[in-house]
């Protein structure tokens, strides 16, 4: 089927690139999510494939076609748009059947696929209404049976569902997986909601500023953040980033007011000594209550607020001039500017490069990582 | 929005502010109009002395003079075929500009200059070139001797006044088209080229249908346009000849009263007529405005 391999692609609007190189393949099959903020050049990336933007460099090839200079239509992808991009003076089954019809397909068979298709989508009833008259979830059924009924080798999702309220929103992620497991079609689907991607992917490809900065799976890109850029990104919250800097013999870490933390020896063998970037994730950080205070085995923070998730809070701290959040699952009733005692197991510990911003590798694996690999 | 609405608390500035606009309106239109109407049921004596009250005979004597019907058939034609003329090649233009070939901006800011040249002008530059002995187009002539002529022949005649009509009418027309094609959403075209639609299938499905309020609207203000702004071109160009070939209803107006001094007729008439361009703009707001517009 349809396999896609994405190499050295570049994109110019006139002087200014927006994609510097690009490197990726997409398996058949495969669910990949391009995550990224606003301008980081993954629409850009999905209209490439699709056809609907020039590629200023490199080739990107669709089952082992190279597909640069080929319209739309012979590229085999369909596409989902963020506004649907339904036509407002056509019914739904007109919505549904039109690229059948370009194609030349019979009115009745042309009918007996859009029933069927409109039957898996929930729309038997609304074949005869407009786009106008539907509800925003209704649409953006309309536009997944539009992209269905071709059956394409390939889909594309150019951040569809970021127009719908949020309850809607996690049924039609549901869907769309369900959807996917059923017709087993290559995926591309764009987004710069980090939840969405985690629920969806079976692989991330986390874009910024027109590069990648790391692909894999959810679990891996969450867990082993490559840059502190993914590591911001992908978690609710993300990671916590701490300015620190280690010592002369390499073995602890001195945060900006002077707390320390101990280092692994043996997972940073040859760290240099000077300033690094401490990521701490919220959910491997541990409230003590009580009992006394391990002085290098955890952190001394200032309670600022609490946030209700219902399954827990978020407590708001401060440590050492920076922002820290800790997930705990309890209720804890700190007063504004209390002291909290925190502790930081030396295996949670990752530390970036203060320049570059790219992890420091370090020589274990955790366990769910080397599962995936 | 009547909550918004920035209103005045002292009247009389506030009229004194509307009056200049009001009084341009009453000189100009109602009070013509008027007159007009008075005109249109009265008879002026022809040694002078009070109008005398005729009733309906001075339309009775419009619609019964053969020459009034040629004049309207006439109209018609015009009307039609430069409003078609003029659309088309608009239309044309403008899928042209919104397609974005090079040089786009250049030809968007050159195509509404013709809207800015006044209706005698016009008449007087395509006099020149569609002069039969000198004009550009006198080659024609020169292949197949007599072949044109609007001077002598009415049907040549017809075809200038349309074509000068039409020429004036595209840059209007085209600005309007632009503006509709531009505010269709980029998003349809990709998706019906997605759906695998070439270029002429995607205007004909997608872009045209979606045009269809924009080129409603146009087709009456064009109509309009050509039943009651022509005056000019033809003026210019033919003056309602040869043998009233171009004895457009607005012409017969202007020599009906102003050469053949009969105020009466004209004033009949220009009811009719303005009766005719009411109608075609209740047709406009009470119809097609409705019946067009998608959600």
């Amino acid at each position: 089927m349809a396999r896609i391999d994405i190499s050295k692609v570049t994109k110019f609007y006139g002087k200014t690139q927006v994609v510097h190189g690009v490197d990726f393949t997409i398996e058949d099959g495969e669910f990949v999510v391009i995550l990224g903020p606003s301008g980081c050049g993954k629409s850009t990336l999905l209209r490439m494939i699709a056809g609907l933007e020039e590629i200023s460099g490199g080739t990107i090839s669709i089952a082992g076609e190279v597909v640069n200079d080929k319209e739309p239509r012979a590229r085999g992808c369909a596409m989902v748009f963020q506004n649907y991009a339904l036509y407002p003076h056509m019914s739904v089954a007109e919505n549904i059947g039109y690229g059948l019809k370009v194609a030349g397909v019979p009115s009745a068979e042309r009918l007996m696929r859009v029933r069927a298709v409109a039957k898996t989508v929930g729309l038997e009833e609304f074949l005869d209404r407009r786009p106008g008259q539907l509800s925003g979830g209704q649409r953006q059924r309309v536009a997944m049976a539009r992209a269905m009924i071709k059956e394409p080798k390939v889909f594309l999702f150019d951040e569809p569902l970021s127009n719908l309220d949020a309850k809607l929103r996690v049924q039609m992620r549901i869907e769309i997986r369900k959807l996917h497991q059923r017709l087993k079609a290559t995926s591309v689907f764009v987004t710069h909601d980090q939840v969405e991607a985690m629920t969806l992917a079976d692989r991330l490809v986390i874009m910024n500023k027109g590069i990648i900065e790391q692909i894999g799976a959810p679990k891996d890109v969450y867990d082993r953040p490559a840059s502190v850029f993914v590591a911001g990104f992908i978690g609710a919250p993300g990671l916590n980033l701490l300015p620190a800097t280690v010592s002369s013999d390499s073995h602890s870490l001195t945060l900006a007011d002077g707390q320390r933390l101990i280092i692994e020896p043996t997972r940073y063998p040859s760290l240099n000594p000077g300033p690094v970037t401490l990521g701490l994730r919220a959910e491997a950080l541990n409230i003590r209550q009580g009992g006394a205070f391990v002085p290098q085995g955890g952190l001394k923070a200032t309670f600022d607020f609490a946030e209700e998730l219902g399954v827990g809070q978020h407590i708001h701290a401060e440590v050492a001039g920076s922002p820290l959040v800790i997930h705990v699952d309890g209720r804890h009733p700190f007063a504004f500017g209390a002291g909290l005692n925190i502790d930081v197991s030396p295996r949670d510990m990752q530390l970036f490069d203060s320049v570059t911003g790219l992890r420091i590798t370090e020589t274990d694996v955790p366990t769910s990582v080397s599962a995936a690999a | 929005m009547t909550g918004k609405r920035v209103t005045f608390s002292n009247t009389w500035l506030a009229a004194l502010l509307i009056a200049p606009q009001l009084l341009l309106v009453f000189t100009f239109f109602y009070w013509p109009a008027g007159e007009a109407l008075y005109w249109s049921f009265t008879l002026e004596p022809p040694f002078g002395g009070e109008n005398q009250w005729v009733g309906w005979q001075n339309f009775k004597t419009v619609f019964e003079d053969p020459l009034y019907w040629n004049s309207v058939r006439i109209s018609v034609i015009f009307a039609l075929s430069s409003t078609a003329l003029a659309m088309g090649i608009a239309l044309i233009l403008a899928t042209f500009v919104d397609r974005q070939l090079p040089g786009y901006q250049a030809y968007r800011f050159m195509y509404f200059w013709p809207y800015a040249v006044a209706a005698p002008a016009v008449g007087l530059a395509f006099r020149f070139i569609f002069a039969p002995d000198a004009g550009f187009v006198s080659a024609l002539n020169q292949w197949y001797p007599g072949i044109w002529n609007p001077a002598r022949d009415g049907f040549d005649a017809v075809v200038l006044i349309t074509l000068a009509n039409a020429w004036s009418m595209v840059a209007y027309n085209f600005i309007f088209f632009l503006a509709g094609l531009q505010s269709i959403p980029r998003s349809l075209n990709e998706a019906a080229a997605m759906d695998g639609s070439g270029v002429l299938r995607r205007m004909a499905d997608i872009q045209f249908p979606l045009l269809a309020p924009t080129f409603f609207f146009l087709v009456v203000i064009n109509l309009t346009d050509s039943f009651v702004n022509s005056f000019g071109i033809v003026d210019i160009t033919t003056a309602g000849g040869p043998a009233r070939a171009t004895d457009l209803m607005v012409y017969k107006i202007y020599s009906d009263g102003f050469k053949g001094k009969d105020y009466s007729l004209a004033a009949a008439q220009s009811l009719v007529l303005m009766l005719l361009v009411i109608s075609l703009t209740f047709i406009q707001f009470r119809y097609v405005e409705r019946r067009v517009h998608y959600t």
